[in-house]
């Protein structure tokens, strides 16, 4: 056990934790946040993506001392009012079935949306090809992609 | 061997010029058919980029240091990420890499798909966990190094040539048997499969080959 101190959604939270701890259970079981979810443990699955640095990194194989001194970004920090584009997007599609998967889709959605402001569907496969959804929901999740990226368009500053 | 055969030639060409002028001609004609023909010959001969002193050279010893060189890069614990697609290859079969990470343009993966997003420092504990290393990745998109699919032959010339190989040189493709990555493929984490001989082996083969005149094998 080490005395450690994660930087989550902006907030230091001081942790008792061992430091091969997967950043996935000190933010589920110590920070208490779990909008993150654990789906296969092994990095296949992106249910536990969350940002590290910007980086949409799987948490359940992310141990806790690579994120000292990074800034960890969970869903419930993606922004304070559910207003970022991606989220508005997914209630607009109404994306979601069972839900689970959501957190880690969005996660690795914002990145992609940064990275490429514009995706096409080749861009969306590429970068959502690792996030897997039990319930099928890809075509939606396709779809509200292409909505977020016009919205995040209209917010953009012009000129 | 090269000079060996040409030494015959000359000779079959000097018994055959003693015993008539018309055989003489004959001769003459298939020596400069043969020697016209070698001048196009491509195996057997180290590639210009390679600058060695010639004077260790030895293309039959080269050419076998190379057969166990070619054993260890087709295993998957090299050929994997010197995938002939932009797609990386997993496990002791080779297949696709579930998820389908793509190279990216410096090698790294892209968007939300990173490499490093799921490889991390060192490898994961556990079987089926990901595999790990500071510096993961591929060859970039503007050299995709391929090794899956690549005879020993082609495989040879593409790793003394500077347009192929990272642009190294002599000295850095000796240092390269050190490299971090080319290691890790004998730390391979849980449930893989260790290239077929030991790093120190495959280093000695690697040196020799190169050493000897980095010759490409015929096939
Ligand atoms: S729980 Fe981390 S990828 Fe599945
Ligand atoms: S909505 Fe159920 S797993 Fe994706």
């Amino acid at each position: 056990m080490a005395k450690i101190t994660l930087n989550i959604n902006k907030k230091e939270y001081p942790l008792e934790a061992d430091p091969q701890m997967p950043l996935l259970w000190a933010i589920r079981d110590l920070a208490g946040l779990k909008g993150t979810k654990y789906g296969c443990g092994v990095a296949q699955c992106g249910a536990c993506v969350v940002h590290l640095n910007g980086e949409a990194v799987r948490s359940c194989v992310t141990k806790v001392s690579r994120a000292v001194g990074k800034q960890v970004v969970t869903i419930e920090g993606l922004s304070e009012t559910n207003s970022h584009p991606i989220q508005k997007a997914w209630q607009e599609v109404d994306v979601p079935q069972c839900g689970y998967c959501h957190s880690g889709q969005i996660m690795s959605a914002v990145v992609l949306l940064r990275e490429k402001p514009n995706p096409t569907d080749q861009d969306i496969d590429d970068a959502m090809a690792g996030n897997i959804c039990r319930c099928g929901t890809y075509l939606r999740i396709r779809k509200a992609i292409h909505v977020a990226a016009e919205e995040q368009k209209k917010l953009a500053p012009q000129g | 061997m090269k000079k060996n055969k040409k030494t015959e030639k000359k000779n079959i060409f000097s018994v055959q010029a003693a015993t008539a002028p018309v055989a003489a001609l004959l001769s003459m004609l298939i020596f400069i058919v043969a020697v016209g023909a070698s001048a196009f010959r491509k195996d057997d001969t180290p590639v210009k980029e390679i600058k060695l002193s010639m004077i260790n050279s030895d293309s039959v010893e080269s050419v076998k240091a190379f057969e166990t060189v070619y054993k260890v890069l087709m295993s998957p614990r090299c050929m994997n990420c010197h995938p002939a697609g932009d797609i990386p290859l997993q496990g002791d079969d080779s297949h696709l890499h579930a998820m389908a990470p793509k190279r990216g343009v410096d090698g790294k993966g892209v968007y939300a798909m990173k490499c490093s997003n799921c490889h991390q420092d060192t490898n994961t504990p556990g079987l089926h966990t990901p595999p790990g290393n500071p510096d993961w990745h591929l060859p970039p998109a503007a050299m995709k190094m391929v090794f899956q699919g690549k005879s020993a032959h082609e495989l040879a010339k593409q790793l003394v040539d500077k347009k192929q190989n990272g642009n190294k040189d002599t000295k850095k493709l000796i240092e390269h048997a050190d490299d971090g990555l080319v290691l890790a493929g004998w730390n391979p984490g849980e449930g893989r499969t260790l290239p077929p001989v030991s790093h120190a082996e495959f280093k000695k083969a690697w040196l020799t080959w190169i050493k000897k005149g980095a010759y490409a094998p015929k096939k």
